[in-house]
């Protein structure tokens, strides 16, 4: 069971409104550290926004109120002196539909550490960058003799994974996966929960999925939110076979959602 | 054999009136697409025909004086019978020619001298006002083969002019292009950043959405008034020099900033949200985003709007008639400060004209512009293939 592991993230009286829509309800959560996190529950309860919560993208929505606070790594991310742009180099994002830019492998994966300054354009760290990344999110040898080629050429799971290694190459500490297999076959979604598996030794990867098998598959921690609220967050096992909660075992057993 | 209901399940009593129907409307359609074709067509083809004579011009083959006394009085340069079918414009001219080639002085030249529209009409066979005696003298001429139509160099190069054979479209050419440049300078950067401004930076608030109306309704003001705007503002308020392809570059920036800044908009916004997020997940700034992932994305849209702007004010005419731009300008000008006019506005002016040549030179300057168009059009095309996205 839950091994004595550091809490990467605090959540503490998390509340979102969407204008007077009051979408998050008082989020107390402790995320813990080098593990995969899952968030399930039906739709529009609430884990997609909790998720992006954590990287501050719901800033850029109009008419958002956040109040409470996420710290990570000891500093709240809504302090007034956090920028929300640093926040997001350190807290990657992957996306439910993969969104490569409409440019070449290579750049794909290049252009944010060069933007941020970690590596210089055209030097051989940023080739090696780039090499690592796509390594790590095991597709360099599926495209190492095309990273001229624009990303949009790949399959659907090869862009997603092209979008993983363009977000690891950024150095994040955290991973943010928003249904990052539900536009995927089978096959391809079994690599990424590879992957995922394989990435967690480095980072701290936090998924929302629709799937429940898939977060009985990967997950160490699983979330179940109903309507704004975190019902119950426990070790998956214990989510899957032993919920306190009747509204967690009614949704596992498939009894709604 | 006759179908009926019991041998076809399917069979339709109202059939065949369906068909019929639906064969009629085809042939509306048909006919709609027909009708504008064959209009676009004889407009066309109106003007081919009446506008290719003018790319050429009659001129006569006969000994031309220079010397002190033709110097001083042109008309001396040749024998008196020719004087009444030559033009005058070229006898002006006589001096000037004489300033550039010195070796001419006290010669006698046997010369192609420009013949005056009345004859050139006569020989390309249109409504014409000659004397007898000068026609016969022509076809005296003709039939010796002294007489012959050349390309018309002089539309091409000269400005316009009351002596018709001696007008050209050249000064209202580099005043479209002085005047579309100053206006491209203007509209482009400032319709584009407005757009940006309004899509990706602006809160969707009351203020946003009573300028976005405006703009939209900018965009359908008739574009006279943004003439008496560029008026009064210009060169009332501002002092510029009237006539000048500085303020129509202006006038024009204003009428077109409307049609850029809606293309721009609507051309950002069909850049996928997905990618403004990735950008955002990234860690990446917001000028970074629209910088480097959303303007070149929407750089083909915007530039097919630009394009299609610029053509619009190609082809404008009434706000530059208020500003002036509708003078005679023999002189092509050389700077945006100094009197020109556009193509349009040329057009206007020799439509109105009295003499006949200036038909065929109306119909000639319409071909010119309308080709400009197309080039336009053509390019923009080229530039949304070339610089388009693939997905």
């Amino acid at each position: 069971m839950s091994q004595a592991s550091k809490t990467k993230i605090r959540v503490r009286d998390l509340n979102l409104y969407y204008g007077d829509n009051h979408a998050l309800h008082g989020i107390n959560m402790d995320i813990q550290e080098n593990k995969i996190t899952a968030l399930i529950g039906p739709s529009g309860c609430g884990k997609s926004t909790f998720l992006r919560c954590l990287n501050r993208m719901n800033d850029l929505i109009n008419n958002v109120t956040i109040t409470g606070s996420a710290v990570i790594d000891d500093k709240n991310i809504y302090d007034k002196d956090v920028d929300e742009v640093a926040v997001r180099k350190r807290i990657g994002m992957v996306f439910q539909q993969p969104n490569p830019f409409p440019k070449s492998i290579y750049e794909n994966v290049a252009y944010a550490p060069i933007k941020h300054g970690l590596v210089k354009k055209g030097s051989a760290a940023c080739d090696a960058l780039v090499e690592k990344s796509l390594i790590q999110a095991g597709l360099w040898a599926e495209v190492k003799d095309k990273l001229g080629e624009p990303g949009t050429s790949l399959s659907g799971g090869q862009q997603q994974r092209l979008c993983i290694a363009r977000t690891i190459a950024v150095q994040p500490d955290v991973i943010l996966m928003d249904e990052p297999t539900s536009a995927l076959d089978p096959i391809s979604t079994e690599k990424i929960e590879a992957l995922m598996l394989e990435l967690k030794k480095e980072y701290t990867i936090i998924i929302v999925t629709h799937n429940m098998q898939q977060a009985g598959r990967v997950a160490d921690m699983t979330a179940f939110f109903h309507m704004g609220d975190l019902i119950e967050y426990a070790d998956t096992e214990t989510i899957f076979i032993n919920p306190v909660e009747k509204k967690t075992e009614d949704y596992i057993t498939g009894r709604f959602g | 054999m006759k179908t009926t209901q019991h041998e076809n399940p399917f069979y339709d009593p109202t059939l065949n009136k369906r068909h019929l129907k639906a064969k009629l409307f085809k042939l509306f359609t048909l006919s709609s697409i027909v009708f504008a074709i064959s209009f676009l067509v004889f407009f066309l083809g109106d003007m081919v025909y009446k506008g290719l004579p003018a790319f050429q011009q009659s001129y006569i083959q006969i000994e031309v004086q220079y010397n002190e006394k033709s110097l001083a009085s042109t008309r001396q340069a040749i024998d008196r019978k020719y004087r009444r079918v030559v033009s005058r414009a070229w006898l002006r001219d006589i001096p000037k020619r004489v300033k550039q080639q010195p070796e001419l002085m006290n010669t006698k030249q046997l010369t192609w001298v420009l013949l005056n529209h009345q004859v050139d009409q006569y020989l390309k066979g249109h409504y014409y006002k000659v004397k007898a005696k000068n026609l016969k003298l022509i076809q005296a001429m003709q039939a010796e083969g002294k007489v012959e139509q050349q390309f018309n160099e002089i539309f091409f190069t000269h400005g316009d002019s009351k002596i018709p054979e001696n007008s050209g479209f050249k000064s209202a050419i580099v005043g479209s292009i002085l005047t579309l440049i100053v206006m491209m300078v203007v509209a482009f950067p400032l319709g584009v950043m407005t757009a940006v401004y309004l899509e990706e930076f602006a809160a969707d608030n009351t203020w946003t959405r009573l300028i976005e109306v405006n703009i939209n309704n900018l965009a359908a003001i008739p574009s006279i008034l943004f003439g008496l705007l560029g008026l009064a503002v210009f060169i009332t308020l501002f002092g510029m020099p009237r006539s000048s392809p500085l303020v129509g570059g202006l006038t024009l920036a204003l009428m077109t900033l409307p049609i850029i800044i809606v293309s721009s908009r609507a051309a950002l916004r069909s850049v996928p949200d997905s990618i403004r997020q990735a950008g955002y997940g990234l860690g990446l700034t917001k000028i970074q985003v629209v910088q480097d992932h959303v303007l070149p994305l929407a750089f083909p849209g915007i530039m097919t709007g630009s394009i299609i702007g610029l053509a619009h004010a190609m082809g404008e005419t009434a706000p530059l008639i208020i500003i002036g731009m509708i003078a005679f300008i023999p002189d092509t000008p050389t700077s945006i400060f100094e009197a020109a006019t556009v193509m349009p506005a040329q057009l206007f002016t020799w439509a109105g004209m009295p003499e006949r040549a200036y038909v065929e030179r109306t119909a000639a300057g319409i071909m010119l512009l309308i080709s400009v168009l197309i080039t336009l059009n053509a390019f923009a095309i080229y530039l949304r293939k070339k610089f388009e996205v693939k997905w």
